[in-house]
């Protein structure tokens, strides 16, 4: 089957929602339908059905088919059968507790690590496969914000030479509608007031840095180049509850003033409640339950997110 | 009222090190000017022998004397200097070439890579230093020039090793998997993100190296492996004047201080490097 078809029978079951998101983008947003069509057939789409199809309204910026990873030696995989999508300006939620695969989920997208089967489908391309020059240009589109912000950011360089990184490699040939670059240091000054980041702690090294601080630089980082989809995974939790609020409001705010997507990856479900539109359970590499943020409490839930409920 | 501080008290700098390095660094800095002094405006041919005024006490003309053949004993310890330091540095500096990409990419690209470039590098440490000298000059003559790769052969392995595990810790860090994501290129990765945090380490290594090097330098010129006559070298002018030893003991006394002062300022060097780069400092909460 091929994905213009397959995305026109996704977009049927599309719901109206959401009243926190701008109008235009509320169209766009896919119902947690998941997508169980079989793999078979996406690699042989051909580049022009593929932009086709980027381009439909109602496509989904990220689509994820029937992924799965298994790590050498592991008994059960660590990512088993996932699928899900995620709309333009929507953040879709993901919980689980620790060693549920979520971060393993999230490096695959990333193509930091290769799953072993299933495709990920960036901008009507499945990017599961490509590798090197023929993946460069996709990376543009996607990015990550890592749990841990102290080891995202590299201890030798200063805060703006680690800001410049994704610009000087991909964003020469994207046309940026937000950051518009002029000079290195107009560039850098506008991601960090983005960030609402004082201007000079672009010659800063991380470790003059407080932990909030260098969060908002890997954010800055994840958002220079406007990517369709961030991955946020944890971004909050190796920080203080003030900073963590604070950051949360500034996802937001990055949200909707750039038209991002997210994947938001937590263990903590009030955040993921406070933040996404749509939330998926990982238990042991499956999803088991997805719903909208609003139906969190209803009956209906999986007995393992009631559980996670209970735990808060 | 007393008011309490609410800062950390300030990193305390390791001044422990930092005035030995300042002289090490002036005293190498004034040996390297002489001798590049002398070298320019030599009063004395450092290889022009003059039977008639073998051995002579100091004086005017010869502020350290002559030695067996009549040389100016300055003159040769000067540019023994350049001898002796520059092609230990020369021969630090070609292993250093060789070993950071080797380690570079041992440890970035880890695998197949990894065990291939490792087990050559263990070919190579399997041999000592002093072996290797000989029987390369064995083989290929005596002369500085083979004793510069003797010592490259058996140095750089050790740059290679420490380069390589440095590179293993850092690659599996967050910020290498987003640069992988940022569309850095694996070069890019290295000489970007990499290559600043082995440059510590490796300086440190380096100039505790320097020492060995010329002292092993020395001691092979000194028997006779290095460096060959005329050419002045602190080993070999310490070997030339060891029938003298007891009519003009100061002629060993010269070069063999030297060697010592040189090494030890080396090594102040290095230690102090060592505590600028200790890497324990850089803050990790």
């Amino acid at each position: 089957m091929k994905i213009s078809d397959r995305l026109k029978r996704m977009s049927g079951s599309i719901r109206l929602r959401t009243p926190d998101i701008a109008p235009a983008s509320v169209g766009r947003f896919l119902a947690n339908t998941a997508v169980t069509s079989s793999t078979s057939g996406t690699e042989s789409t051909s580049d022009a059905a593929a932009s086709s199809t980027a381009e439909t309204l109602d496509s989904p910026v990220l689509a994820v088919e029937r992924l799965s990873r298994t790590y050498a030696g592991a008994e059960r995989p660590a990512v088993d059968d996932v699928s899900f999508s995620i709309g333009r300006g929507e953040c879709l939620g993901l919980v689980g507790e620790s060693g549920c695969g979520k971060s393993t989920l999230a490096r695959c997208l990333l193509r930091i690590e290769d799953a072993d089967s299933g495709s990920i489908i960036l901008g009507g391309q499945d990017i599961a496969r490509l590798n090197g020059r023929k993946l460069r240009p996709h990376r543009r589109r996607i990015q990550i914000v890592f749990q841990n912000p102290t080891a995202a950011l590299n201890p030798k360089l200063k805060v703006s030479d680690s800001l410049i990184d994704p610009y000087e490699q991909l964003g020469q040939d994207a046309k940026l509608t937000h950051f518009a670059y002029t000079s290195r240091d107009a560039y850098i000054r506008q991601l960090l007031e983005a960030v609402e980041l004082p201007a000079e702690l672009a010659s800063r090294y991380p470790h003059e840095l407080s932990g909030g601080q260098r969060q908002r630089v890997t954010i800055a980082r994840a958002i220079s180049i406007e990517p369709d989809v961030v991955v946020l995974d944890e971004p909050t939790a190796s920080l203080d509850v003030i900073s963590q609020g604070a950051v949360l409001d500034l996802l937001t705010n990055l949200r909707t003033s750039l038209g991002l997507s997210y994947l938001f990856i937590s263990h903590d479900l009030a955040a993921v409640h406070r933040m996404s539109q749509r939330i998926m359970v990982m238990r042991e590499g499956e999803i088991v339950d997805r719903f909208d943020a609003g139906d969190l409490f209803a009956e209906e839930r999986h007995a393992y997110t009631k559980e996670l409920i209970s735990i808060f | 009222m007393k008011t309490i501080s609410l800062r950390s008290p300030a990193r305390p700098k390791s001044k422990k090190h930092s005035w030995q390095a300042i002289i090490a660094a002036l005293f190498i800095v004034l040996v390297a000017a002489a001798s590049l002094y002398t070298f320019m405006y030599l009063k004395h041919d450092p290889t022009l022998t003059d039977l008639r005024g073998r051995l002579q006490e100091g004086s005017t003309l010869h502020p350290l004397g002559t030695d067996h053949l009549g040389r100016d004993v300055l003159t040769r310890l000067l540019l023994g200097g350049i001898q002796t330091i520059g092609y230990s540095l020369l021969a630090l500096s070609t292993a250093l070439i060789i070993g950071i990409p080797f380690g570079l990419i041992a440890g970035y690209k880890r695998g197949w890579t990894d065990r291939i470039f490792m087990r050559i590098a263990d070919g190579f440490l399997a041999f000592p230093d002093t072996i290797v000298a000989i029987v390369l000059s064995g083989l290929l003559g005596a002369g500085i020039g083979n004793l510069v790769l003797a010592i490259v052969i058996v140095k750089w392995v050790s740059y290679a090793r420490l380069v390589r595990s440095t590179v293993l810790s850092e690659s599996q860090k967050d910020y290498i998997r987003i640069a992988r994501t940022n569309g850095l290129s694996d070069a890019r990765i290295m000489t970007k993100h990499l290559l600043p945090h082995i440059a510590g380490h490796v300086l440190v290594l380096a100039s505790l190296d320097l020492g060995k090097i010329i002292l092993l330098i020395s001691s092979l010129s000194y028997i006779g492996l290095g460096a060959q006559p005329p050419t002045p070298e602190w080993g070999a002018m310490l070997n030339d004047s060891r029938p003298y030893f007891q009519s003009r003991p100061e002629l060993m006394v010269y070069p063999g201080l030297a060697i010592v002062s040189i090494v030890l300022l080396a090594n102040m060097l290095g230690d102090y490097l060592r505590d600028r780069f200790d890497v324990k400092k850089e803050v990790q909460p």
